[in-house]
């Protein structure tokens, strides 16, 4: 029997796995695909309550995050390819000039 | 026979998420988080939102994962070097996760929820899609309208950003 608990707790499993990758890692690249397991995991709890809460707003806003996340992609790759093309680098600690 | 897929699909998400974060070469995260992305569409069928799960597939796995395989191979970033992966922040970084952590699994098991969950499970929506649709362009056609022009403003916006300059482009395209 699969309860609201197994998918609830399966979409924190991946959150944090997300939010693992987006303060550990240095390669900009693998920060964005972090983001993008964050994003995904928010989209599961929203269809699981979707489901058990039998009401159709949950998938209407997984639907709607999908289309942000795949505008948050296209312009973040944008800014990493401009970036690159200036600083020829694509780790985050040596991308510092706004550092106070 | 549900909770054996539910299992299966859970399993491989999160192997592939792990591998996602930890393995040094980007494409190879790439095809890791590709993984990932096809078992939560297969999660979403378990769910029954099979629109989901085409959305997904269509747009994860078809448009983004593409454009992210595309901007790697573009840049030729290459393999980071063994231990320069992690951060100098990581100190710092993993209590915060382990925090986050005990929390997170605190208010699963502790939280109440204001509405009545059914723990039977539900019947299949019928015509699903032809119902998620009506829904999008009759009681949310204002977000609808909202997002479309999101969407406008990230398509202009990301080919601007990446337009050279026309008198630099020779100076930029030499070094």
């Amino acid at each position: 029997m699969l309860t609201l608990n197994h998918f609830l707790t399966l979409s924190f499993i991946l959150f944090s796995i997300g939010v693992a990758g987006v303060l550990l890692r240095r390669n900009i690249l693998i920060v964005l695909m972090s983001l993008e397991l964050v994003f995904n995991a928010v989209n599961i709890s929203f269809a699981a309550f979707a489901y058990y809460l039998q009401s159709l707003t949950g998938l209407v806003v997984v639907i709607f995050s999908i289309t942000i996340a795949a505008a948050e992609v296209a312009v973040g790759l944008a800014i990493l390819v401009v970036v690159y093309r200036r600083r020829k680098t694509v780790y985050v600690d040596d991308l510092n000039e706004m550092r106070g | 026979m549900e909770q054996i897929f539910f299992y299966l699909f859970s399993v491989v998400t999160v192997a592939s998420a792990i591998g996602v974060i930890t393995t040094r070469n980007p494409v190879h995260s790439a095809i890791f988080l590709i993984t990932c992305l096809l078992q939560v569409a297969a999660l979403y069928i378990l769910l029954r939102a099979p629109f989901l799960a085409a959305v997904q597939v269509f747009i994860y796995v078809g448009a983004v994962m593409v454009l992210f395989l595309f901007v790697v191979m573009v840049l030729d970033i290459g393999k980071e070097r063994f231990k320069e992966h992690l951060h100098g922040q990581s100190i710092v970084a993993i209590p915060i996760l382990i925090v986050l952590l005990g929390v997170t699994s605190y208010l699963l098991f502790n939280a109440k929820l204001p509405a009545p969950v059914r723990d039977d499970a539900p019947a299949p929506l019928v015509k699903h899609t032809e119902v998620l649709g009506k829904l999008l362009y009759t009681k949310y056609i204002f977000p609808f309208e909202v997002v479309s022009v999101l969407l406008l403003v990230a398509l202009i916006g990301a080919i601007v950003l990446v337009m050279k300059k026309k008198d630099k482009g020779e100076q930029e395209s030499s070094d």
